[in-house]
């Protein structure tokens, strides 16, 4: 399966991502998929085109009141199928994709402790990468985030006492 | 899943396993463990968010300190992404020269991590060994960046130091020693009874384990998944070279072994074709200061897996975002699966079998006069040589020995 052909049957079977799958270049295809839309694109690419292994989630603020969250599956190690899906940064939240890839548990931790992205249906577990004593709603990813915010992080107060 | 009847053993983040900080909490029934989890970020340091407020420059030698051992995976990583966004036609010669630096970082990544398996399994002469093997490469990479760790050697638009012909002989000469003496390693492999009693059926992932959980490099190798960015979506050099990629379908800690060292003698193999095939040409071509718009993702094989690197650019001088996967964090999520059901003493072994990353040491370091309280800066040389003498006059000699390695070295 070439990238043309898998840009093809995406179009083809989800005509809302006509002129949204970009191939960039040889196994880098880029879609961006309507946020409503996601669980079940990100399902037919995992189930039926074969993208069966998760390299990475990155989550981003572009900085103007929208988070992008981009999922880089890829095909037997050749084929790199990047989707993004547009959250508004002032409820941002997804559903998990761990019951299709157990390795997103990681990144989408990694998500929510950075960005403060809600990601519904993760089970419990540590916090990663932050520390269990971060303060609540600092978030270091965010574009507006500073580390100057006033609130003391670990550590601090001691050294200030 | 952690149930309450199991003792619970907080393992880390301190521990004897490993020279980095993890911890994992550990169920005991018995000496089995039933259930385990991992606690990471305490090496945490805030690089990406770092990167948007630096030049890409400038992000180049953050990126590059992410890994003492992989430090050039990184910095490839991340300048592949630069350039592809940038449009810049690198020279081929860089492109060998970074491949030749990509397969000495592996040759000596996967010497370090033989003395570690060998250490976690109380053979402690392998450890010796393989550490003083690695000095050789060590040395190598010394003489052609300057560096023994953080090399310097990428930057935007190419590389930044040149090989010579005296070099190319040095480096022929150091492939010469290593392969022989990891001839030695795999036959010890496939013959000394206690290590591969050791370290088969340990750390069991299985095929398909691997594959869901998307294990990485010679993790997911050793469990028969042929996969490898070298060969499958090539970058720099690796195109233009031939090469195996080494698996096995064992599926624990001796696959893992035997498939770094089939590695170490695949890179030395690399290398002679990187010397006899490098283009005479420039090794630079000049960037611009703002990098146009646009998003890549680069990937390259580490010593331990995939590394991958997204970049999105602004047209700025700095990048929008930088996101860094490194192959620990693939591969972190297998230790669960693969301490499932075995005993505990097997623990430390299983970490290490995924290769870990910790980070590396300086070659200068600064002492401090206890009376006087003034600082010196002692060049590494004058720390070995203090190191001999204090061993010396405690009895312990090995001026005799080092005589008859270096003697065997030159007649290698």
């Amino acid at each position: 399966m070439n990238e043309e052909k898998i840009k093809q049957e995406l179009e083809d079977k989800f005509s809302y991502l006509k002129d949204l799958v970009n191939i960039k270049r040889k196994g880098r295809i880029f879609a961006q998929v309507p946020l409503g839309e996601f669980n079940t694109v990100f399902a037919y690419a995992v189930k039926k085109m074969g993208f069966l292994a998760l390299s990475a989630i990155t989550g981003l603020d572009r900085g103007d009141g929208v988070f992008e969250v981009i999922y880089h599956l890829n095909k037997e190690g050749r084929v790199l199928l990047n989707l993004s899906v547009m959250l508004n940064k002032g409820n941002p939240e997804v559903n998990t994709v761990t019951s299709y890839c157990p390795s997103a548990d990681i990144y989408e931790r990694e998500l929510m402790d950075l960005l403060g992205i809600k990601v519904n249906g993760l089970a419990p577990g540590h916090r990663y990468p932050l520390t269990d004593d971060w303060p609540k709603g600092e978030y270091p990813l965010r574009k507006d985030w500073k580390g100057n915010s006033g609130t003391p992080f670990p550590g601090k107060e001691a050294k200030n006492a | 899943m952690h149930e309450s009847g199991d003792v619970k053993i907080p393992i880390g983040p301190q521990h004897p396993a490993l020279k980095e900080p993890e911890s994992f909490l550990i169920s005991l029934r018995g000496e089995k463990i039933t259930a385990s989890s991992v606690r990471l970020g305490y090496n945490h340091r805030g690089i990406e968010k770092a990167c948007e407020e630096r030049t890409y420059t400038q992000g180049l030698y953050l990126i590059e300190r992410i890994c003492g051992i992989c430090s050039h995976s990184h910095s490839t990583c991340f300048v592949q992404a630069v350039e592809e966004i940038a449009g810049l036609e690198v020279p081929a010669r860089a492109k060998y020269i970074r491949t030749l630096i990509a397969e000495l970082e592996r040759m000596h990544s996967h010497l370090l991590w033989l003395g570690v398996a060998g250490h976690e399994i109380g053979f402690d002469t392998l450890l010796m060994y393989t550490w003083r093997d690695r000095e050789v490469v060590m040395d190598l990479l010394a003489a052609l960046t300057g560096n023994r760790v953080n090399y310097g050697i990428n930057t935007i638009g190419g590389v930044r130091r040149d090989i010579n012909s005296k070099q190319k002989e040095e480096i022929l000469g150091a492939m010469d020693i290593l392969e022989d003496r990891t001839k030695y390693y795999i036959d010890l492999a496939k013959g000394e009874t206690t290590l591969i009693k050791r370290l088969q059926g340990v750390g069991i992932l299985s095929h398909e384990d691997a594959e869901k959980l998307d294990a990485v490099g010679p993790t997911a190798r050793a469990s028969g998944i042929e996969r490898d960015v070298r060969k499958d979506d090539p970058y720099a050099a690796y195109a233009e070279l031939d090469f195996k990629v080494i698996s096995v379908n064992s599926c624990d800690v001796y696959g893992r072994t035997l498939v770094r060292l089939g590695e170490l003698m695949e890179s030395f193999n690399l290398v002679r074709q990187v010397m006899r095939k490098i283009p005479e040409g420039p090794i630079l071509v000049k960037p611009p200061r703002k990098i146009p718009a646009g998003e890549v993702v680069s990937r390259y094989e580490a010593p331990r897996g995939e590394d991958l690197h997204y970049v999105r650019s602004n047209g700025t001088e700095k990048p929008d975002r930088v996101k860094v996967r490194a192959p620990t964090l693939a591969n972190i999520q297998s230790v669960s699966k693969m301490l499932e059901d075995r005993y505990l003493a097997d623990m430390p072994i299983v970490i290490a079998a995924i290769d870990p990353c910790f980070s590396c040491t300086d070659r200068l370091v600064a002492l401090r006069d206890a009376e006087s309280e003034k600082k010196n800066t002692v060049a590494w040389e004058t720390v070995r040589l203090k190191g001999v003498e204090w061993y010396k006059n405690r009895g312990v000699d090995f001026t005799s020995l080092n005589k008859k390695l270096t003697k065997l070295f030159q007649h290698a």
